[in-house]
């Protein structure tokens, strides 16, 4: 029996895009000439396997790395031309950042750790704190806003991140193999709590993952190989558009 | 849903060991456990149930006033219970189901010379597709549901790891064949 998956179109406007990106790390083509757009709302995987270009492809749409050719398009204007200031704004303003391992500040508290982009945007003290300290609730973490990273667990730590990757509400979520260093439950939580948040905050959600069980949180996946952005198959055998 | 592959006998006999039941409740417990999605016809509950009777496995009750078929109840027997038990400590056979459909149409399009990463990546998106709906059937209370979403979900993730790595071995693979 023939079966054949259903090609999903990107649903609304395209907030992210990637046009012919290059970007070489050295000698070493990480990617080569890469395309895709990630739709404003949307929860989207990018999969590949290890050395791919997926993260260095997270790294060009989040104004991280600058390509060395191509295009990356945010909400409408050139990223890739952008000064380093400005990137550097539109970084702690409008985009969130989750990790692999949670990268929390070991100094401070996890209060203080998820208050920290809003204090690095102006905020007063004792505004951040407050504002930081609803997202406790939300994550389930109630009661840990007074440890440092050292006192709370790989999936507790995780959380924090995810608490600090949106509290200042940011359009675009950016996670790089977010439950990579989880267990299976734990990163079930972690993806079912980033994807619930995502969709009452309306964020648009890029996930680089290698593991097809958070891939399948997302509502399309793209694949990366060899430094390009993979076409998938329409029925007829014709690629698609846009993927 | 994912449907389990459970045998039907083995499995009214599992559910007639915990009481003697009518074969309309058996046919409505099977449904809400082990149905997914496809009721079992009430013809298989006493088909089915016919063959444990003869075999001695099970045994009919005396029949009981009213109309319709199901007017007895029926209890397991020590022979049923016997053969329940060795069903249910016994492992089944590691089925590697799929990967003989998705290995033969490997090796052919690598030996016609035709694309079988084309083929993975069709696969890949069909797997995902359905791990999508499995993952967005877990948004449910009923730990059941959840369970066999799960079951289902590490299955194809199984597929996709093979298929992830006949990806990468396509070259060396086409050196075999050629």
């Amino acid at each position: 029996m023939t079966y054949l998956p259903e090609l999903t179109d990107i649903a609304g406007d395209v907030i992210v895009a990637a046009r012919n990106v290059v970007y070489a790390f050295g000698e070493t083509q990480a990617l080569r000439g890469a395309n895709m757009e990630v739709g404003r709302g949307e929860v989207l995987a990018v999969m590949g396997p290890s050395g791919s270009g997926k993260s260095t492809m997270l790294h060009c749409l989040a104004g991280i790395l600058t390509p060395q050719a191509g295009e990356v398009m945010f909400d409408g204007q050139r990223l890739d031309t952008m000064s380093e200031n400005e990137r550097s704004a539109l970084r702690r303003d409008r985009f969130g950042f989750v990790f692999q391992f949670g990268q929390l500040v070991p100094e401070l508290t996890a209060l203080e750790n998820v208050a920290l982009p809003l204090l690095l945007g102006g905020a007063k003290r004792s505004e951040a704190l407050e504002r930081a300290g609803t997202w406790f609730s939300r994550l389930q973490i109630q009661g840990l806003e007074g440890r440092r990273s050292g006192e709370l667990s790989g999936g507790q730590a995780q959380r924090v991140a995810v608490a600090r990757a949106f509290v200042t509400r940011p359009s675009v979520l950016f996670a790089d193999e977010p439950t990579g260093s989880l267990d299976s439950l734990t990163g079930e939580l972690v993806m079912d709590l980033v994807v619930g948040l995502a969709k009452e905050d309306g964020t648009t959600v890029v996930v680089v993952t290698h593991e097809p069980r958070v891939a399948a949180y997302a509502q399309r996946e793209v694949v990366v190989r060899d430094g390009v952005v993979t076409s998938r198959w329409r029925a007829a055998g014709k690629r698609s558009p846009g993927s | 849903m994912y449907t389990l592959g459970v045998t039907v006998p083995q499995t009214l006999l599992g559910l007639l060991e915990r009481e003697p039941s009518h074969g309309y409740d058996l046919k409505k417990d099977y449904d809400r456990f082990f149905g997914r999605g496809r009721p079992l016809p009430y013809g298989q509950v006493y088909a089915t149930l016919g063959r444990l009777s003869r075999d001695g496995k099970v045994e009919p009750g005396p029949v009981e006033p009213g109309e319709g078929p199901d007017r007895k109840r029926y209890a397991i027997t020590e022979l049923g219970r016997e053969e329940f038990e060795a069903w249910l400590t016994t492992a089944i056979e590691p089925e590697p189901h799929l990967q003989t459909v998705l290995f033969t149409k490997v090796v052919l399009a690598v030996m016609l010379g035709r694309s079988a990463s084309n083929y993975l990546d069709l696969q890949r998106a069909a797997h995902l597709q359905r791990m999508r709906a499995l993952t967005e059937a877990k948004r449910t209370d009923n730990l059941v549901d959840r369970l066999l979403a799960d079951h289902g979900l590490f299955h194809l993730e199984a597929d996709l790891r093979w298929i992830d790595i006949t990806a990468a071995r396509l070259p060396l693979l086409a050196q075999e064949i050629a």
